[in-house]
């Protein structure tokens, strides 16, 4: 396992002006075993020298209130909620920001310093217009938790009567309602610092101060890739997903639909979040039972179109590798990139567009299930696709801007009606009445009951790469997978480095599966061969591993790239409940690779559900005319110059 | 009297105008950069920018700071409302700045220098781009100054683009990187990380103007100038109702009277010292001095004859305020319009003695909070007010009656 390129971490990610070239020396020094000595609240600690207040203070179990802090971005200093009183000093310091390079005396709670923060506090509900009784973060709002925390009253410095802004609602995705911002920022940083899209930023000045787009236009019409981490990290309601909840209540409340919803691997890794349970604590199948009480027809796996994505790409991989490698085909693309992330669908086709044909054709899962169901099911069940209305619940809010895509209409109708957010179900769930953890548990409704644990890893990053070896893998040699990796655990694909790359050579190569005899007469040419992969989590990490490309880095040489636009892939996603931080997602990996052990069929190829989906109706096989017609797509060179 | 060029502006006898070109620069150069360090620090010279540091303890942390490239930055984004005099000696006396700079990098070690020159100025621009040619010509910027093997420096001018914050050091240093012009954390410092991350010395153009006049005059010439705690000559921008506006040279440590007493101004009720970021002196203490210890100033001295309202004079520092805060920070952006709010109450007679220590508690809490000198230095003009002129802003409080903004959420 090669980690050489470099993990893309917080502090790499900081903008110049807040990268501390002291704190980089003082990193030095504490090799050198330089510490100091801090008192907070008359309590010492030692820490190492640059380490900030606030971490410090954490250190001591001492809180400090924050409010444009966010563990995943680099540092502003700008709400001044976190303010402390450092002995001998007039003015105040922000706790997150300020580096401790001396023994200093610092203070939490002063007369002054909370005189200060009330202020603060007062200040911007003063300009902050909503009523938290109508905001979807009502009860898990960061300002309204702090005015609580404080005991804030009255409105000291009145309060806006009227909105200032309009709510920006043009994008599919992400709903922006700048009159619940109080400008911490944190969606600046996350969408430049962070992902590297670069869509939002301050603009103007002073009290006109607010953050917008490129010229100020809407969210539809800008580089936005949908990705929606600004959502999952804005302090309040003035980001939110574009909720359709209520169409889908109007959809189950109509006799004449046929509603069925299907739930992709990390909602339930994440759900349990929204009712209080820590992060980690899977409820797939009390919320199959909730779903059909909340009046849903058919609750189906994701997982299954997980698998069938899984056979497609993979197939569509040996086919690009068969015409490079047998048919010395120049014009044969590789390295494959993964398309599942409708995120980063979008954002290689405005900021890379030359490499549109490296994108695997297949459609996403999501799209794949939604197009089997308006056809397959429909016919099975002598159902009109007219009225059947199908609801995909994902961790993720581009999949809302996905499913609106003019070309996933593979039955002539939507593929998907209405993407639902982890978060946006949950609400669902606590309409209907219903405690989620206490339900009793049910399985998925057939005919795609049956799923394996590949699926279920697509929820974390590299989960579709390990899914995909498992199988290729098998395919070609004919081998299991446990004579590679213990336990069929692909292990170097796990965890959270930001880009991550894996050789496999192939030494043997089996007899060629009748599922694609009719693609590949043998494997020979694969014999001696090294497979090569790469993963890679969050925009900015795709960033770099496109530049290597470019440059003819590592990555170049792949054949296939597993690429997540969320920080964590999809349990990171910006449908997911909030807050987040990175011991959050990885919690929620935890349990999604404990959920792919409890599977007894861990390999897509061996869902019997797909077998007989290509037997009975998919009849020419992975990548042949009808899976061509239904489960893949093409793509749109978008650019990244604003008309 | 003499009148500085493209605008004419009155001014007394400058000690810049007996400075030749090249006498401080070869002076510092004959003497290794430790010993002409030891010369600025020697002579007490502390920044002329406003919040008076002292130059030789920011270009010692900067000599000592590791780092391949280092920067000496001028500003002359000089935007503070009544200031006026860097805009002479960038006319009359460009030479002493460029050089000050050459010494600063020689001190520090730096091999680039960029002039920060306020968008306003930008018609200094040919001119000072010609002094610099000349001094390319003359071998005292380029591969070797002076001859000087081994000492590289030149000096380039980046312009502003109008924003009063982009003064402050570090949003300078946002602004010339290309970025918004917002200020940073500090610390880090400078120093430390400045301009594209690199160890950076920023500076007033009057500052740089006098460590060549120290370099060429001695620092002992300097020290025996001023108080003991701020040494030497300043220049001062003075306006107002006073009979001869200007800029001016004067020791440091005089007292307020005895400055207007020099400029004709001796029936002010009261002198704005330091610009809208200043303080409101009234008559009754017109006994304090001009000086770091007492009241610091970055030159700016705005007498106010008796006819003044001062509450409107505070209402235009908060307007200009109100438009020039960057925005990034919640005391600021948000307490500077209800400072504002305040004092259109007050003017109307309509802001309770309730809501007014409010907002003077707010205030206080804007200069302890703030992330920079612009939203700490804000509510200084209406504090000093309501400090030294209860009578006639109380004169104008009528109502008892709670504010009408005030709302009860229960
Ligand atoms: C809002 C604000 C505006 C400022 N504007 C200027 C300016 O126009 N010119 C200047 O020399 N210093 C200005 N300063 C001070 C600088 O931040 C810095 O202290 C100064 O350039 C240091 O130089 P000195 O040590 O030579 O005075 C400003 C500070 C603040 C907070
Ligand atoms: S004090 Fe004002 S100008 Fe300074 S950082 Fe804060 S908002 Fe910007």
């Amino acid at each position: 396992m090669d980690k050489e390129l470099q993990p893309i971490g917080s502090e790499t990610r900081a903008p110049a002006s807040q990268r501390s070239r002291t704190a980089e020396l003082l990193k030095h020094a504490k090799a050198l075993g330089k510490e100091i000595d801090v008192s907070i609240d008359g309590n010492s600690v030692t820490v190492p020298l640059g380490t900030t207040i606030l971490e410090a203070a954490r250190e001591l179990r001492i809180h400090i209130p924050t409010l444009c802090f966010h563990e995943d971005l680099c540092l502003a200093g700008v709400c001044r909620i976190c303010m402390v009183e450092i002995e001998g000093q007039r003015t105040l310091q922000s706790a997150c920001s300020y580096p401790i390079t001396a023994p200093i005396r610092v203070s939490t709670h002063t007369a002054k310093v909370r005189r200060a923060r009330r202020h603060v506090l007062d200040l911007l509900l003063a300009s902050h217009h909503g009523e938290c009784y109508i905001c979807t973060r009502n009860g898990h709002c960061e300002l309204q938790a702090l005015a609580a925390e404080y005991g804030v009253d009255l409105f000291r410095f009145g309060r806006a009567d009227r909105p200032r802004y309009a709510i920006d609602a043009s994008s599919h995705a992400v709903v922006r309602d700048m009159n619940k911002c109080i400008l911490c920022r944190r969606c600046v940083r996350t969408c430049i610092d962070l992902q590297e899209v670069g869509v939002l930023e301050a603009l103007h000045r002073g009290q006109h101060t607010k953050v917008g787009t490129f010229m100020d236009k809407p969210l539809a019409d800008v580089v936005c890739i949908n990705c929606g981490q600004c959502i999952n990290r804005c302090p309040t309601g003035a980001l939110r997903a574009n909720d359709l909840t209520d169409e889908v209540w109007e959809a189950i409340d109509d006799p004449a639909k046929h509603v069925v919803i299907q739930t992709a691997p990390s909602p339930r890794a994440g759900i349990g979040e929204c009712f209080g349970l820590e992060p980690g604590r899977p409820l797939t199948f009390q919320m199959n039972t909730a779903l059909r009480r909340c009046g849903f027809d058919r609750v189906f796996d994701t997982n299954f179109a997980a698998d069938l994505t899984i056979i497609e790409e993979g197939v569509e991989l040996l086919l690009r590798l068969q015409r490079a490698i047998v048919e010395r085909d120049p014009a044969a693309v590789l390295p494959q990139f993964t398309s599942c992330s409708p995120g980063w669908v979008k954002y290689l086709e405005h900021f890379f567009p030359d490499y549109l044909p490296h994108l695997s054709t297949a459609k996403s899962p999501q799209q794949m299930f939604g197009a089997l169901i308006k056809t397959y099911y429909a016919r099975t069940n002598r159902l009109d696709p007219k009225n059947i209305v199908t609801v995909a619940l994902m961790p993720c809010s581009a999949k809302k801007f996905e499913c609106n895509r003019p070309e996933m209409c593979a039955s002539g109708f939507k593929d998907i009606d209405y993407g639902l957010t982890t978060r946006e179900l949950a609400k669902m769930i606590r309409e209907a009445g219903i405690d989620l953890p206490k339900l009793e548990k049910s399985d998925f409704d057939n005919p795609f009951g049956t799923a394996t644990g590949s699926g279920v890893i697509f929820g974390a990053t590299g989960g579709v790469m390990e899914a995909a070896l498992r199988t290729v893998l098998e395919l070609v040699t004919g081998q299991k997978i446990e004579n590679f990796f213990a336990h069929a655990d692909i292990v170097p694909l796990r965890g959270f480095e930001g880009a991550r790359y894996a050789e496999v050579p192939i030494t043997k190569v089996g007899p060629v599966p009748a599922l694609v005899r009719h693609l590949f007469p043998d494997w020979n040419w694969l014999r001696g061969a090294t497979l090569k992969v790469g993963v890679c989590h969050g925009t900015a990490n795709a960033k770099r591993v496109m530049e290597d490309i470019r440059d003819g880095g590592r990555f170049s040489h792949c054949h296939f790239i597993e690429f997540m636009a969320c920080p964590g892939g999809c349990l990171g996603g910006g449908g997911q409940p909030t807050p987040t931080s990175p011991a959050i997602r990885a919690a929620r990996a935890k349990a999604i690779y404990s959920e792919d052990h409890a599977y007894s069929v861990r390999k897509s190829h061996e869902n019997p559900a797909i077998l007989r989906v290509y037997e009975q109706f998919l009849a020419a096989g992975p990548c042949g005319h009808e899976s061509h017609e239904l489960l893949h797509t093409a793509y749109t060179r978008r650019g990244k110059y604003i008309a | 009297m003499t009148t500085s060029a493209a605008v004419q502006t009155t001014t007394n006898r400058l000690t810049f105008a007996a400075i030749e070109a090249g006498q401080g620069l070869n002076a510092a150069l004959k003497q290794p950069p430790a010993d002409a360090l030891r010369q600025v620090a020697f002579s007490g010279l502390r920044g002329r920018g406003g919040a008076g540091f002292s130059t030789s303890l920011k270009w010692e942390l900067a000599a000592k700071s590791a780092g391949e490239r280092k920067y000496v930055v001028c500003n002359a984004d000089e935007g503070e409302p009544g200031t006026f005099k860097d805009r002479v000696i960038l006319a009359d006396f460009a030479d002493l700045v460029f050089e000050g700079m050459t010494i600063g990098a020689w001190v520090i070690g730096a091999a680039h220098g960029i002039v920060y020159l306020r968008a306003e100025y930008t018609y200094l621009r040919p001119h000072l781009e010609a002094v610099l040619q000349r001094r390319r010509d003359a071998g005292l910027l380029g591969s070797a100054v002076a001859g000087q093997n081994g000492f590289a420096f030149d000096i380039a001018i980046r312009m502003g683009s109008g924003a009063y914050v982009c003064g402050e050091e570090t949003a300078l240093i946002e602004s010339l990187e290309g970025q918004r012009g917002e200020p940073r954390n500090r610390p880090p410092f400078p120093i430390d990380t400045g301009f594209l991350g690199n160890p950076t010395i920023v500076n007033n153009v009057e500052t740089f103007a006098w460590v060549t006049c120290i370099l060429a005059k001695g620092a002992d010439w300097f020290k025996g100038l001023g108080t003991e705690k701020s040494t030497g000559h300043k220049l001062f921008s003075v306006s107002g109702d006073c009979a001869r506006p200007g800029v001016y040279e004067l020791p440091m440590g005089i007292t307020v009277a005895e400055l207007l007493e020099e400029v004709g101004g001796e029936a002010a009720k009261a002198v704005q010292i330091g610009g809208a970021a200043g303080q409101c002196v009234p008559a009754a203490r017109f006994d304090r001095t001009i000086a770091y210890e007492d009241i610091p100033t970055g030159g700016s001295v705005i007498v106010l004859g008796p006819q003044r309202d001062l509450l409107r004079m505070s209402r235009n520092f908060l307007e200009f305020f109100l438009e020039e805060s960057c925005g990034q920070c919640t005391p600021c952006r948000e307490g500077i319009p209800k400072l504002l709010e305040g004092v259109e109450l007050l003017q109307n007679g309509r802001c309770s003695m309730t809501y007014l220590e409010e907002l003077c508690g707010l205030g206080e809490t804007m200069q302890q909070a703030s992330k920079c000198g612009l939203g700490q230095s804000a509510p200084n003009a209406l504090l000093s007010i309501v400090e030294h002129f209860q009578d006639e802003i109380l004169g104008r409080v009528v109502a008892k009656r709670p504010p009408a903004r005030r709302e009860r959420t229960a």
